[in-house]
């Protein structure tokens, strides 16, 4: 579908797809950070302290957490192939002079990089729901949709990832990402109710991207459906617009001097 | 330019009037005009940071002008780069190949930048590995191939879709003089295959063996313009006779070397004497009393022309 409504953009898609078929590997290591917290955290914690109150109910930590980590994984996924791959092509791989001297314009670019970045979210967060599956951690079939809301969060952070790595200078200027990428995991929700935050630093966190992330994919795994969720994706897609935006303009200003 | 001659002309490709790149304070191109014409091998040629480079990506669509018209096909790159670039081959003076693709890949994933579909990408790709003897290295990685291998698979890539023009950045800097000859032959077939070709170039054996025509560029202006022979007719002597002096030329006496033939340039340690006969040239510069290390004749190049029109050479 993609491939004819922008067919640049997919040849894009297509050029990684390319380069990935033999480096799967690499893929494939992303998929165990969140199993690893999920065994780590889920259970291990979930061993100690049982339950957690979830809309009212308790819940098992396990079943809790889960949905979180999903949501995680899918923005690692976005996130470090538009960061750390983008940047390589950019700074020393001349392969986008050569892209940009076809019909490929730097919108097409950046959407096809976007859908890359994407696949890997969605490939990531599909394994871990069969792991869910597998462990008796899904509460509801509405989690069967959890691999489309999690496009929302790649979009988001893939947009974000890239738009923020068209300022970096050099790799020490990662860094800077993963002071930023850290808390927002640790914190966002993701290990305890965003309703633990007091006043003020509670909206501070309900606006952190993983957190309406979080909401999107908890509430579907526990067939919660409520209103929110909308708004979870409205804020998401603002992201991806303005990051993509952002995105294009710089690759304008980086590449077409 | 004047290009007034009365007989039919073929269609301009290339269409440039008052073409100007101003990078901040920079002047990069400072309003130039000229056309290629379809068919036509076109030579930009001058030093390093005439103006070759940042005239080339306006014509390829991806550095947009500061003022001036520019026409490709008929057509504004500013407003139709992508159909434009989709009927133009470019390869860069940087090597731009694809480092994470074997050599054939490389191919297939440009072919589907240009839109082709896979089967007439897989075909045209053979024909192109095959064309440029890199058939046998089909499946390997790139890194590893020689520098005129990965000039050729450039080049290779760059005709994928079967382009109207090739434009090349320097497509010889850097190679041994046999890969570059191979080079050589291999556009002078494209070209008569009928494709237009635009080089820039530093050198001027390339300039005078490939093009047809070409301009001469300097401090981000046209100096000169016309075919090599026609150039040299204008602005060299017939011969140049090279004199050789490893302790300087400071001290040579102005009207001596004016004596000697048609015109001179005084560089650091080489006098170089434009005449008619060089031969004799050289004994009048003996009768006048100088005693250089040692002295050549040879027949007026490019090179020439260039030193005559800047006081400078090419290489500086």
């Amino acid at each position: 579908m993609i491939a004819s409504l922008a067919p640049r953009a997919f040849s894009v898609f297509e050029r990684n797809l390319f380069v990935y078929r033999r480096q799967w590997l690499m893929i494939v290591t992303g998929f165990f950070e969140p199993l690893f917290f999920l065994l780590g955290i889920g259970y291990g914690v979930g061993g100690v302290i049982g339950t957690i109150p979830y809309g009212g109910v308790d819940v098992p930590y396990a079943a809790f957490v889960a949905p979180a980590l999903l949501a995680s994984a899918a923005m690692n996924g976005a996130i470090f192939d538009s960061t750390f791959n983008i940047f390589y092509k950019l700074k020393y791989g001349k392969i986008y002079d050569a892209i940009l001297s076809t019909p490929v314009g730097v919108g097409d670019l950046a959407v096809g990089e976007l859908l890359w970045s994407n696949l890997r979210g969605v490939i990531y967060a599909t394994a871990f729901l069969i792991v869910m599956l597998v462990l008796g951690l899904v509460q509801s079939p509405l989690a069967l949709l959890t691999p489309v809301a999690v496009i929302f969060i790649g979009f988001s952070f893939g947009a974000a990832g890239f738009a923020i790595t068209t300022h970096m200078r050099s790799w020490k200027d990662f860094d800077f990402l993963f002071i930023i990428l850290t808390p927002l995991f640790l914190f966002s929700a993701t290990f305890y109710p965003v309703e633990i935050y007091p006043g003020a630093l509670r909206w501070i966190v309900e606006l952190s991207p993983l957190t309406r992330g979080t909401h999107l994919v908890r509430s579907l795994c526990f067939g919660d459906l409520n209103l929110l969720m909308l708004g979870d994706i409205a804020y998401l897609s603002a992201i991806s617009f303005i990051g993509y935006r952002h995105a294009v303009r710089r690759l304008g200003v980086l590449l077409l001097k | 330019m004047g290009m007034t001659n009365s007989a039919p002309e073929p269609a301009a490709l290339i269409r440039a009037r008052g073409l100007t790149k101003v990078f901040g304070e920079r002047t990069a191109v400072a309003s130039i005009d000229f056309e290629v014409r379809d068919g036509e091998f076109f030579g930009f040629l001058g030093p390093n940071g005439a103006g070759k480079t940042t005239t080339m990506r306006m014509i390829a669509g991806v550095s947009p002008r500061t003022s001036g018209t520019l026409e490709i096909f008929g057509q504004d790159p500013d407003l139709h780069g992508s159909e434009i670039r989709g009927r133009i081959g470019v390869v860069h003076q940087q090597e731009t190949l694809d480092m994470e693709l074997s050599v054939r890949e490389n191919l297939l994933v440009f072919g589907r930048f240009f839109g082709m579909d896979r089967a007439a990408i897989a075909t045209r790709a053979d024909e192109l590995l095959e064309l440029f003897q890199l058939s046998d290295r089909a499946k390997d990685q790139v890194e590893p191939l020689s520098g005129g291998m990965k000039r050729r698979l450039s080049i290779a890539r760059s005709l994928i879709a079967s382009p109207r023009i090739l434009m090349l950045d320097e497509p010889t800097t850097g190679l041994d003089p046999q890969a570059r000859h191979l080079l050589w032959d291999a556009l002078q077939r494209l070209k008569r295959g009928g494709t237009t070709i635009v080089l820039t170039t530093h050198y001027m054996d390339e300039a005078e063996q490939l093009c047809d025509r070409l301009v001469v560029m300097d401090q981000a202006k046209i100096v000169a313009e016309g075919s090599p022979r026609q150039l040299i007719a204008e602005h060299a002597s017939r011969e140049v006779l090279e004199l050789r002096f490893p302790n300087g030329t400071e001290s040579i006496d102005v009207k001596v070397l004016e004596g000697i033939g048609d015109r001179y340039e005084r560089l650091a340690e080489r006098v170089i004497i434009g005449c008619e006969n060089g031969e004799a040239a050289h004994a009048r510069a003996l009768e006048h009393g100088l005693d250089p290390e040692s002295w050549l004749v040879r027949r007026s190049s490019l090179e020439d022309v260039f030193l005559r029109l800047t006081g400078r050479t090419l290489d500086e």
